[in-house]
């Protein structure tokens, strides 16, 4: 059956490592539906957060395969519900919208999202959720038009009461320290 | 090690030679001229060998990396040089050989420009290398190549690539090397979980109806003594992968043959009925296993691997162990009771018997007019003692050699496996050959191959390799024909060769040859190319219309193997 799985992987921070990652979904057509690529706790190494929608069993093996580049540490998958996760999302409306009513006005305090800039012309709106929320104050702002809009990928942590990362990481210390 | 101030180009020669490389393949051209011009002083440590086109240069790396276990090195300018090594580099991937190809880039300031012979060869092959750097900064060349050869030789082995930029070619650097031991993110095998042995051990213990299925994970990991003492002290029977061959001599009591499409009939039924497979060093290529589905359904399943991502990525273990075959063997072998299984190893006796009746006879020993491979392959292998290299190409030469040429000594074949590269065999025999200076390297190769990569008959002339080239040539891509005839309806698309005067072009380069079309004259030809002192090309004109059974036809089940069209 196919649903949305979160992939993690830890990884060093060098040139090309994202086409090496990607590469991998290409090669068996697999859709990546979001993508987060940043800095994690530590240092230098980097962290991706991938969405996909697949069958679990296809997700395994492909962790499997991102294992085996070089410089990947480690990767993990879960399911949504082992996750919290959020994305962030900007709207640009008309300033004039929310002088004409207080629908607008109205829309962001019930959806919790607040305004980062007003001009003359247009005001921010930033919204963080499920991509249905974002998805559903759009939907409901654009009845007044919206001049532009974004959302970002996933991020994402575990549930575990535990931070998989050092676990990892000490686990890696050993195996290294037995190559010796 | 003492600190000196050299080009980086330099730097690229005295790494490789830290690296222990005493042969490199390759082909010059404009972005890697530093590297060739700082290698013309260094001809007595290392030789190259200037190949014909760049697919030679990277074949003959595979075939030197096969019969050594070391890095097979190769060369090539950026642009199209680059390009043409990208064939043998997904072939060495799909196959898990140790290759360090470096290439020649254009000066840094002018990637991304479209400049003259630029090809993003780092982007391009990174699908196809287990590892690969562009190297801007002079700096980087000796940790780069460090790294370069403890990738490409640990663990699972696979090709790595190595871009660098011409300028940093010319930079100057303070030169210093040391070998990497070990890289942060990366652990080339796994400890074996003793507990997971003990559990294979039970298994193992338990069985009635084993079966080992070895591949060359065994050759990589040298776990040829330690494959032999198991089945021996277990009394279990082993089937070899294409890849596998050479791992255990040919007439081991306990070795049964060869596993897949082409494979011998025994180990392919019997993977059916066993109620337990070990498999060592194997992948479960498709070829292996035929439908998946039905595959080994009675049998319990312990991989012995290397690589993580194999277990359980076409055939659901039971017992996995993780590591290195040499290891988890010796540990397995510590664990499991003395045993034999000799009724079941009948049953594999019996099987041989069929086969040799309906197909392995007619084959090596026809009583028809024309020619065949099996007896031109049956005659070579014995007149060397079994203890020659086998090289082959892709298609029909390489399955029948495969079934019938024999082996008394391990890392004694080179083939393309994975990917079914035709034009293999030439290149890769003379890199075999040069791994394997004292050895007789017998390379078969059919007219299609032969016509992919048959400029490399000058290499071989030029550098005086005593390459026995056996060219069985049926006039057609043999098959492909093959399939054509027998999945459609004779229908031959494309298949059949005008082919040249093989002999008169081999004298073209130089090599000595001749053609042989009947039975009284094949002895004595095969006799005639050994004891030639040189390189020789044995033409041998085969029946046009012969096929390679027994076969599991694509997508059956091992157990639906034919005998017999």
């Amino acid at each position: 059956m196919r649903q949305e799985f979160i992939i993690t992987i830890y990884s060093e921070n060098h040139i090309g490592l994202l086409n090496r990652i990607t590469i991998n979904f290409t090669r068996r057509k697999m859709n990546i539906e979001s993508l987060t690529v940043s800095e994690s706790a530590i240092k230098g190494i980097s962290k991706f957060t991938i969405v996909v929608r697949e069958e679990e069993d296809r997700v395994k093996k492909v962790v499997g395969q991102l294992e085996k580049v070089v410089e990947v540490l480690k990767a993990f998958y879960h399911t949504n519900d082992e996750m919290v996760f959020q994305e962030i999302a900007l709207y640009k409306v008309q300033t004039d919208t929310l002088y004409d009513s207080d629908q607008v006005e109205r829309l962001v305090r019930k959806a919790g999202a607040r305004i980062l800039e007003i001009t003359r012309e247009y005001t921010v709106i930033e919204k963080t959720g499920h991509k249905e929320e974002t998805q559903e104050l759009f939907e409901a702002l654009n009845q007044f038009g919206v001049l532009q809009f974004i959302r970002s990928g996933r991020v994402a942590i575990t549930r575990d009461p535990i931070e998989r990362l050092s676990e990892f990481l000490m686990e890696r210390d050993n195996l290294l320290n037995q190559i010796d | 090690m003492a600190i000196k101030r050299i080009t980086g180009s330099k730097a690229v020669i005295l790494s490789l030679l830290e690296e222990g490389v005493d042969t490199i393949f390759g082909y010059p051209g404009g972005a890697i001229m530093p590297i060739y011009d700082a290698l013309y002083d260094y001809d007595k440590q290392v030789s190259h060998i200037l190949t014909r086109h760049e697919q030679g240069a990277v074949h003959a790396a595979e075939g030197y990396a096969k019969v050594t276990g070391k890095a097979g090195v190769c060369f090539a300018t950026s642009g199209p040089g680059a390009t043409n090594l990208i064939t043998g580099i997904a072939d060495a991937m799909i196959d898990s050989i140790p290759l360090v190809c470096i290439t020649g880039q254009v000066a840094s300031p002018l990637l991304g420009t479209d400049a003259f012979q630029e090809s993003d060869v780092v982007g391009i092959s990174m699908p196809i290398t287990k590892w690969n750097y562009q190297i801007t900064n002079a700096d980087e060349i000796p940790d780069a190549i460090a790294k370069a050869f403890y990738i490409a030789q640990s663990g699972r082995p696979g090709p790595v690539l190595l871009d660098i930029a011409k300028d940093a070619q010319f930079q100057e650097i303070d030169f210093s090397y040391k070998k990497c031991k070990k890289i942060r993110s990366y652990i080339p095998e796994h400890q074996v979980d003793p507990f997971k042995v003990k559990a294979a051990a039970w298994l193992i213990d338990q069985a009635k109806k084993p079966l080992l299925l070895f591949g060359q994970g065994v050759i990589i990991a040298q776990a040829e003594a330690e494959l032999k003492a198991f089945v021996e002290k277990t009394g279990i029977p082993a089937a070899w992968t294409l890849l596998g061959l050479s791992a255990m001599p040919t007439d081991h009591p306990l070795n049964v043959g060869m596993l897949g499409m082409h494979g011998n009939y025994g180990p392919n039924i019997k993977t059916n009925e066993a109620d337990l497979i070990i498999a060592v060093g194997m992948r479960f290529d498709d070829r292996v296993t035929g439908k998946v589905s039905e595959y080994a359904k009675n049998a319990k399943i312990i991989h012995l691997e290397v690589d993580p991502a194999e277990i359980d990525k076409i055939i659901k273990t039971d017992v996995a162990v993780l590591g290195n075959a040499k290891k988890s063997l010796a540990m397995l072998i510590d664990n499991v009771k003395e045993n034999n299984h000799d009724a079941w190893i009948q049953e594999f006796r019996d099987c041989d018997q069929i086969e040799r009746e309906k197909v392995i006879d007619k084959d090596i020993r026809p009583d028809k007019v024309g020619l065949t491979m099996g007896e031109a392959v049956r005659i070579t292998s014995e007149k060397t003692k079994h203890n020659a290299v086998l090289v082959t190409d892709v298609g029909q030469q390489q399955m029948i050699a495969s079934r019938y040429f024999k082996f008394t000594q391990s890392k004694s074949n080179v083939t393309s496996g994975g990917l079914g590269t035709m034009g293999y065999a030439i290149p890769a025999a003379m890199g075999a050959q040069l791994g394997a200076k004292d050895r007789t390297v017998c390379c078969f190769v059919g007219d299609g191959g032969f016509q992919m990569t048959l400029q490399e008959l000058g290499t071989i002339v030029q550098n005086k390799l005593p390459v026995k080239i056996i060219l069985l040539n049926n006039n057609f891509l043999g098959m492909v024909r093959q399939w054509q005839q027998l999945f459609f309806e004779k229908r031959y698309s494309f298949t059949e060769l005008q082919n040249p005067d093989f002999i008169m072009i081999g004298k073209g380069f130089g090599m000595e040859g001749h053609q042989v079309t009947k039975r009284e004259e094949l002895e004595d030809g095969i006799q005639r190319m050994l004891d030639h002192d040189g390189p020789y090309l044995l033409e041998v004109v085969v029946e046009k219309e012969d096929n390679v059974f027994p076969m599991v036809p694509s997508g059956a089940s091992v157990s639906d193997i034919i005998l017999e069209a």
